[in-house]
Order: C-alpha cells, then sequence, then structure tokens
C-alpha cells in the first residue's frame, strides 16, 4: 500500500490561516490502513485544528467526510454537492488524492495534510516500512523475493557496497542491508551461484527517468 | 471510607480504560475543559491485558498535540491505581486540581462562553 505520515499542526495550521469555513476529506484506501487519513485521523485533525484556533480567538468551522477513494472519479463526484459549500479542502489522503480532486474541481482549493512516502508494508503494529520503489520492471525473483532498488540505499544490482556491516547499511543502525539478507537467503537454500548471472543493464525509462507513466488495459477502456 | 475529593471533577466511567480514545480527550479539552486525566489500573495488572498501556500512549499523543498547538500538556495526565486504592484516587483528584488551578483556565474557550 500506499504509506504516508501526517504533516505538521503547524504546517496545516499555516495551509489554512485565512479560511473560516474548511472541509477535511479523509480516505478508505491506503491512508485508513496506515492510519493515517482514515475515519479517526480526519476527526482528530478536525479537533486539533479546532482547539488551535480557539486558543487563537480565531474560529473556524470544519466539516470532515471520507470517501471509498480519493484516486477514482467515481468516488471524487460524491462530494459534488458540498465541495463549493467551504472556502477550501483539506485532503488527507495521498499525494494522488489532492491532484483527482484538484482536476475534478477546478474552482475549489485543495490541501495536502499529509507527506505521501512510500510503498510498503506494516512489519509491527505502528510501523511501516518501504518495500517497492515502483521501478516498472520488477526483477525481484532474481532476489528470491527482496528488492535491491527499493531496499539498497543505493539500489546497487551486483553486490553490497563497503558500507555494510554485520547485517546493517551504513546510512542508519535500523536499516537492513538488503544485500545481505540477499545473499544469507541464497547461501542458506545453496543457490549462491545464481548471483553471478551476468544481467543486463536496467531500463529505468520504465522508472520515473521515463517522465509521467500511464497503464492502459484495452479490454476495460470503454 | 468517606473520602472527599474536589467537586469540580467530573467522573466518567468506562468498562476499561483501553476504550478512553485520542478523540475523547481531544473533546474534552475542544470543548472547554481545563484538563482531563485517566485513572488506570496499575500497570500489569489490566483485566484486559494491555489496555492501560495502549492508553498511556494515547495520552502521550494528545499531551504532543497539545504542544504542538501551545497549551501546557499537563492539562491532559495519566494516572495507575488499583480500585482498591480509594485514599490514593482521591490524592490524585486533589493533586490534579492543584495543578491545574495553578495553570489557570484553559486557553480553548468558545466565543460564545466567553
Amino acid at each position: 500500500m500506499i504509506v504516508a505520515d501526517r504533516k505538521s499542526l503547524e504546517e496545516i495550521l499555516s495551509m489554512v490561516k485565512d479560511y473560516k469555513n474548511i472541509l477535511i476529506l479523509g480516505c478508505k484506501g491506503c491512508v485508513t490502513v496506515c492510519n493515517v487519513g482514515g475515519v479517526k485521523e480526519v476527526e482528530i485533525l478536525a479537533s486539533a485544528l479546532r482547539i488551535a484556533r480557539q486558543k487563537e480567538e480565531n474560529e473556524i468551522n470544519i466539516d470532515t467526510n471520507v470517501i471509498e477513494r480519493q484516486c477514482d472519479n467515481e468516488y471524487v463526484a460524491q462530494i459534488k454537492d458540498s465541495v463549493g459549500n467551504y472556502e477550501a479542502v483539506v485532503s488527507m489522503a495521498c499525494g494522488v488524492g489532492p491532484q483527482f480532486l484538484s482536476e475534478a474541481y477546478r474552482e475549489q482549493k485543495f490541501y495536502p495534510a499529509v507527506n505521501t512516502t512510500f510503498f510498503g508494508g506494516a512489519v509491527a503494529h505502528g510501523i511501516w516500512e518501504e518495500r517497492c520503489a515502483g521501478c516498472g520492471t520488477c526483477i525481484i525473483h532474481d532476489f528470491d523475493g527482496l528488492c535491491p532498488v527499493a531496499r539498497c540505499a543505493k539500489s546497487l544490482l551486483h553486490g553490497p557496497c563497503g558500507g555494510s556491516s554485520k547485517g546493517k547499511c551504513e546510512i542508519s543502525k535500523e536499516t537492513t542491508c538488503i544485500w545481505d539478507s540477499i545473499v544469507s537467503k541464497k547461501m542458506e537454500q545453496g543457490r549462491l551461484n545464481d548471483l553471478l548471472k551476468v544481467r543486463a543493464v536496467k531500463d529505468w525509462r520504465t522508472a520515473r527517468d521515463g517522465g509521467p507513466r500511464r497503464s492502459i488495459r484495452e479490454e476495460l477502456t470503454k | 471510607m468517606r473520602l472527599s475529593y474536589p467537586s469540580n471533577i467530573k467522573v466518567i466511567q468506562v468498562p476499561c480504560t483501553g476504550r478512553v480514545d485520542i478523540l475523547h480527550l481531544l473533546n474534552a479539552i475542544e470543548n472547554g475543559a481545563d484538563g482531563v486525566y485517566v485513572a488506570g489500573c496499575l500497570e500489569g495488572e489490566c483485566h484486559y491485558l494491555t489496555g492501560n498501556i495502549k492508553t498511556r500512549k494515547k495520552v502521550n499523543y494528545v499531551k504532543r498535540v497539545l504542544q504542538e498547538i501551545g497549551i501546557e500538556p499537563e492539562r491532559v495526565a495519566m494516572f495507575n491505581l488499583s480500585s482498591a486504592m480509594g485514599l490514593r484516587f482521591a490524592e490524585i483528584a486533589r493533586e490534579m486540581d492543584e495543578k491545574i488551578k495553578a495553570l489557570g483556565p484553559t486557553p480553548v474557550r468558545k466565543k460564545e462562553a466567553a
């Protein structure tokens, strides 16, 4: 899923400082699962903003709503009757949400309440880690399901660098050296020779290097 | 025991402090409470195993939110005591009452209430 972190209250407060009537719009997709922009988080942000503005004696009216997904126009359309009732809308979805909203409602102003960080999963309750870089050409079958593109700080494809020490990456003691994990797994399975394979240079045009990407499934298009 | 504690404290009963949510605490502050504290079971003695530990984290979250807004985080607190500790309950109520009185009224006032 897409993982995000909420922006600081200070930053969100500065975004809405000129408004007295806003909507906070959550999303029931990824940001609900990573506990940053679902039903509860929307209410918490609304309450915190109201408290801050009451303290400044500059009260703000905040309505809240949460739609199924902000990355699908059919759900974005569900707010068409109410979106015009506000001076601005704060979206708690990933970076996709405010953009779909902005494209659908040109006359309204949309602000992001979260920083979208990575594609990943929960490794423990309350802790998420990056697992995929969305490079567009998956090669993890060569590395026993572990991705060096996303999980090596340098995205090295031919083995660890000199910064690997005791299974950790030099960037942080918290960060696993994924190459240490790949080599360990290959050794456990007696398949270390797999790593001798000479591979063609990776084609990064399918990643962001090729510009904004598009996915088309002909059988679904109208 | 007929112990007395400050009459300005409103007690809200919950089956376990684990039921207390971040939103309950924020809503109390938003609606003008000068302070709010959670009285949970002793750590390690939660009838539901970890309700009080989880809520301590929620209380700390609310403290961080208040800090960010510029409101004294001491207005929100968590205490641990058993149901057999009536004396301590009254003592905590007095402690909290004194602490909040020292801080003064909440800066969060709705216009119509002012």
